[in-house]
């Protein structure tokens, strides 16, 4: 388990890492690295550059957009985004997924823009992008793009990030009215691969009719998927029944795979009632709000 | 391929080295410093044997190379004791609930522990289990390492206590 040569730069500024990644060769960005390191291990990533981003302070920030969005810098670690308020605040999804995200060892260290740029399949963060449809900023020598985390993630570590750019932000909208959200998982233990993530948010009336919702799985196929058959309660009451009837509707959109964990029948079900809880868990939430 | 080099605090003492930049950071505790109190488990980030803090925070010395700890402050277990021969108040509580077997997981269960007592004195079970939950140990089922961090939580408070007024 040792990786395999490489060169290392740690890079004073995002102009030097966009330098960098203009040349030629394997070069590869590091965060915090909890994703890369264990498969430059495994040798299943050979990078011969690494480009170290951690004395880039630009990268590292939480900020409000108004009551819009919220805006986090890409080498913000998970960690200071579990403790921040303003996550708590405006983006409790987003803090209840931070919970799963691996432990409190590798929380330290890993980022909010190396999850989504390594994109594993049954990681939580990408997961809640793609049920807020936040947008990364992604700088290059050509300048800065816009880029849809909604349609982002073709694969396990293969996303719509070109080898010439590095991700520098992450835009989650921030939703307004009586909101409430809801994460589930099932793991072997605590801190392992999500077998099955779900989660959801919702926004309710002052009657308690739904007026929003989001909804998305991860570890359901190779990459998280947004499912579209629960928006069907909009316009309804969130009745418990009616929450479970409109969940078993999901299984065409979703393609689970049997694995060394678990089948693919396993998934579909957990998926279904993982669903269910969190929309129940977001209505509730949304509930208690006025 | 070029060799890079660093300052890395180790235990409060500065180390300069010129090191391969595929060096990860619990090699270079082991074999260049000779500090083999940190343990190199699965060497891909599951086990948590090699856990450390830098800059005061626990992580996993295995996921991450040497170079990245340039200019950072590691404290490793032997780090913990307060002198030669002695123990931390938490490795005492170890001992004395017997929290380990075979010992090879427990330099990670002691910087995890160790973490948690710097942030709170008063950590409930679930803080407890929820610190250790990336440190896998093969022996105790657990339960006495809980009990450990339980004691010594419980000793650090009354350290910490007011004394008795005085008898008039």
């Amino acid at each position: 388990m040792k990786a395999a040569e490489f060169d290392y730069v740690r890079a004073a500024s995002l102009d030097e890492v966009c330098d960098l990644l203009d040349e030629s060769g394997e070069h590869k960005i590091i965060a915090g690295g909890q994703t890369l390191v264990p498969l430059m291990a495994m040798r299943l990533a050979r990078p011969t550059l690494l480009i170290d981003i951690a004395d880039i302070a630009a990268l590292r920030f939480i900020e409000a957009d108004g009551d819009e969005a919220l805006r986090i810098g890409a080498a913000t670690r998970q960690v200071d985004a579990e403790r921040s308020a303003l996550v708590r605040a405006h983006l409790p999804l987003l803090a209840k997924a931070l919970r799963w995200v691996g432990h409190p060892q590798t929380r330290n260290r890993g980022t909010i823009g190396g999850s989504i740029a390594a994109a594993d399949p049954s990681a939580e963060i990408p997961l809640v992008a793609v049920t807020l449809e936040a947008h990364a900023t992604a700088r290059s020598k050509d300048g800065d793009a816009t880029l849809a985390l909604a349609d982002f993630f073709h694969g396990p570590m293969m996303t719509a990030l070109q080898p010439d750019q590095c991700l520098t932000e992450i835009r989650f909208p921030i939703w307004s009215g009586r909101v409430g959200s809801g994460f589930h998982e099932v793991s072997a233990r605590a801190s392992d691969f999500a077998l099955v993530a779900a989660c959801a948010q919702v926004t309710l009336d002052p009657q308690g009719v739904c007026t929003r919702l989001a909804a998305a799985l991860g570890g359901v196929g190779a990459a998280p998927v947004r499912v579209r058959a629960p928006e069907a309660l909009v316009g309804r009451m969130l009745g418990d029944d009616a929450v479970v009837r409109a969940v078993a509707a999901i299984d065409g959109e979703i393609a689970p795979e049997d694995d060394q964990h678990v089948g693919a029948d396993y998934r579909r079900r957990v998926a279904r009632v993982l669903l269910a809880r969190a929309i129940i868990e977001a209505r509730d939430e949304a509930l208690r709000t006025s | 391929m070029k060799r890079t080099e660093i300052t890395i605090a180790v235990n409060g003492r500065a180390y300069h080295r010129t090191v391969e930049p595929r060096t990860t950071l619990v090699d270079f505790l082991r074999d260049e410093l000779r500090l083999t109190g940190t343990h190199a488990g699965c060497e891909h980030g599951v086990c948590g044997a090699c856990s450390v803090l830098l800059d005061g925070e626990p992580v996993r010395s295995c996921l991450m190379f040497a170079v990245q700890a340039d200019r950072r402050q590691v404290t490793t277990v032997e780090g913990l004791a307060p002198g030669a021969g002695e123990l931390s108040i938490l490795q005492d509580a170890f001992w004395e609930t017997h929290a380990m077997q075979c010992g090879f997981c427990t330099p990670g269960m002691l910087i995890a522990g160790q973490a948690l007592l710097n942030r709170t004195l008063d950590p409930t079970r679930d803080d407890i289990v929820e610190a250790i939950g990336g440190n896998l140990c093969r022996c105790t089922g657990y339960q006495q390492i809980i009990e450990a961090i339980e004691l010594a939580a419980r000793r650090l408070r009354a350290a910490n206590a007011p004394a008795e007024p005085a008898r008039p």
